[in-house]
């Protein structure tokens, strides 16, 4: 993991200091609220329904175990004993006073964490592969890179004021699990012919009310020229982005009036034009001290098997159907990667007790290499590094917490915003359908027999909740005063992510529990084998099936 | 013309507050100012602006009540919400404050 230098421990306390006197000044009244907001807003204070809401960041989803310790001190002296995992790999706190802000940022600070560029018209908190490291199917670690990412942007001066707030997500992988082609740039490493290692650069995806897939601009750049190109990316973005109109200001819009290939133009010519300059580029050796940091651990030398492991499989259904959806194979042998689900039967999707942070701490400390611990846009947890003769033992520390719920990447595995119930934005509230599809779900074999099934609920047309690239999305509404669900289809967010359409009509609160497990039963009424996914049986038949079964003959 | 209350966040600590009839700031809707003419709005809405200004509360904003018992209630749910407290979380908020305090809402 990286560790703070002498620079970026100055920048942080600097900036709690900075901070502390802000709100010294607002309370005292020497500011107005307008002249305020921008300033807690960039370090990460809104104002939601019932309190503030301190969102703090979590660079790439890494973190450890006392940082994760800290997060549960936080919640439990400053909160109300809990915390939220978001869709950004960050964690919010929900019942947060504006007056002890600057002391929860300086308890951050103690533990090398903040809540710097997780809200405002800034690059916020860059995303990666929850897996980074150790994943199969990686080239390289993604963490180096936004790590650099992540000192490149801090503060950046030029990028500050942007149009709009810019989202960047990186994979080494073959499978996507960063979402990068919903952001505003999403970055692949790739292989080029010659066996360099390099980036394909997307650009102009999002969410939000004008959904957008990323489009590809360059297909290689050679990885030390990577910050460079960014530069160039973000210069053509800031000149040219609208800033008569917050709802067209996100680079997406950009390039669908623009046109990907004039955005691309205007890039490579800026990029060109940059060559010019002093280079923002990365000298190796800096570029190497950074990657050290994320050098692999030192793995033991273990079998590719553990009898214990495989013995318990045997014996203990719950463990072997545990072990089937949250466990994952490892690059070293005799390792796993331990998925925590934050998503119980009936629960909160992504919200944990203190308790539970505490106890995730204490097993990522006695059982995870390092006592990293990884958070994912999912809003679950993962455990990237773990022996497979200790997979019994934290499988028995989870149950004891409640956190070993066997449905990663399931029907009960849902993402959903906080919704009306916590947010100022929300027209409907989106985790009260998310609790009542997961109890309809309970039945974890029924979820076994259904297979991967992603199903997103956002509370407004923001998409926090990420609606559009669920295999089945949900949008909260509010028609005429009333809580009202549109159903959305085919949505996806991995290599081959596309946004999903609208069904037809929409519906209540509690028929849009109904409706989703309709087109459920009408998938396994359709599929060719139990081998078909959801989303290949919708690819493969279309919408029509579904619409016939949603809405009877008003779908002809 | 309909039913208003004056709703805000206190400054310091984000609670939500309504404005009272004393010109205070109480954490009870129960406890809400309410007008029901032009004028009587106006007059709010000019109280919020003047209690924003000096850095009392923020985000305030007339919410539409009706009465209901003898006390005003949002007649939003998500006016409702911030009355209460989250609808899925039921030991936070305001609704897990002693039921003497809240029966005028729920």
């Amino acid at each position: 993991m990286y560790r703070y230098d002498e620079f970026d421990a100055q920048l942080v306390q600097e900036r709690v200091a900075q901070f502390r006197g802000q709100v010294a000044r607002r309370v005292a009244g020497e500011m107005t609220e307008d002249e305020f907001k921008p300033l807690r807003l960039m370090n990460g204070l809104y104002l939601q329904i019932h309190a503030y809401m301190l969102r703090v960041a979590i660079p790439y989803g890494t973190f450890n175990a006392p940082q994760m310790r800290k997060l549960a001190h936080i919640a439990r002296v400053y909160d109300k004993g809990y915390g939220h995992f978001t869709t950004r790999q960050n964690i919010q706190y929900n019942w947060i006073t504006l007056e002890q802000t600057p002391d929860i940022l300086e308890e951050l600070a103690s533990v090398e964490m903040h809540a710097i560029q997780t809200s405002g018209n800034c690059i916020r908190n860059t995303t990666a592969d929850p897996y980074a490291g150790a994943a199969v199917d990686e080239h390289e670690d993604p963490r180096i890179w936004a790590e650099i990412i992540r000192q490149w942007s801090s503060f950046h001066p030029e990028f500050s004021f942007l149009p709009r707030k810019f989202k960047i997500a990186v994979t080494g992988a073959e499978n996507d699990r960063a979402a990068v082609r919903v952001h505003d740039i999403g970055l692949v490493i790739v292989r080029n012919d010659a066996g360099e290692v390099g980036f394909k650069v997307m650009v102009g995806g999002g969410q939000g009310r004008t959904p957008m897939i990323a489009k590809t601009i360059r297909e290689f750049v050679p990885k030390d020229n990577l910050l460079s190109y960014l530069e160039a990316v973000l210069r053509v973005y800031n000149m040219l982005g609208r800033r008569d109109n917050k709802y067209k200001a996100r680079i997406k819009i950009l390039v669908h009036e623009v046109g990907v290939e004039e955005v691309t133009r205007l890039v490579e010519a800026e990029w060109e034009a940059m060559k010019q300059e002093t280079s923002v580029d990365l000298p190796a050796e800096e570029r190497d001290r950074i990657a050290a940091y994320f050098a692999p651990p030192a793995f033991e030398v273990l079998a590719d098997t553990d009898t214990g492991f495989e013995a318990r499989k045997f014996e203990d259904r719950d463990f072997r159907h545990w072990v089937r959806t949250n466990v994952k194979p490892h690059r070293q042998a005799g390792y796993a990667i331990v998925d925590i689900s934050l998503k119980p039967t009936g629960g909160i999707p992504g919200d944990i007790t203190a308790d539970q942070m505490d106890a995730v701490a204490d097993i990522a400390e006695a059982y995870a290499v390092d006592s990293e611990i990884r958070a994912t846009y999912q809003q679950n947890l993962v455990l990237p590094h773990v022996r497979l003769q200790d997979l019994s033992a934290v499988y028995d520390r989870l149950v004891e917490v409640g956190l070993a719920t066997g449905n990663i990447g399931l029907a009960g595995d849902i993402i959903a915003c906080p919704g009306l119930d916590y947010c100022d934005l929300a027209n409907a509230r989106s985790i009260p359908v998310s609790q009542a599809i997961s109890e309809r779900f309970a039945d974890l074999n029924r979820q076994y027999d259904i297979g991967p099934l992603e199903i997103k609920i956002s509370g407004c047309i923001n998409a926090c909740g990420h609606h559009h690239v669920g295999h089945i999305g949900i949008l909260g509404v509010d028609r005429k005063g009333e809580e009202h669900y549109q159903l959305t289809l085919g949505g996806r967010a991995d290599d081959a992510a596309a946004i999903g359409k609208i069904t037809g009509p929409g519906f209540s609160a509690d028929g849009i529990v109904d409706a989703v497990e309709t087109v459920v039963e009408t998938y396994l009424t359709l599929r060719l084998d139990p081998a078909e996914r959801f989303i290949d049986t919708l690819e493969r038949l279309g919408f029509q099936p579904f619409k016939e079964r949603l809405y009877g003959a008003k779908a002809a | 013309m309909s039913l208003k209350a004056l709703k805000a966040n206190r400054l310091i600590d984000g609670e939500a507050v309504w404005l009272t009839e004393a010109g205070g700031w109480s954490d009870r809707v129960s406890a809400a100012r309410t007008e029901g003419d032009a004028e009587g709005h106006a007059t709010l809405e000019q109280i919020g602006v003047q209690a924003t200004a000096d850095s009392l509360v923020v985000n305030a904003e007339l919410i539409d009540v009706e009465f209901r018992d003898g006390a005003p209630v949002p007649t939003k749910l998500k006016e409702r919400i911030r009355a209460l407290g989250p609808t899925v979380r039921l030991d936070l908020g305001k609704q897990s404050e002693p039921k003497s305090r809240l029966q005028e809402v729920a």
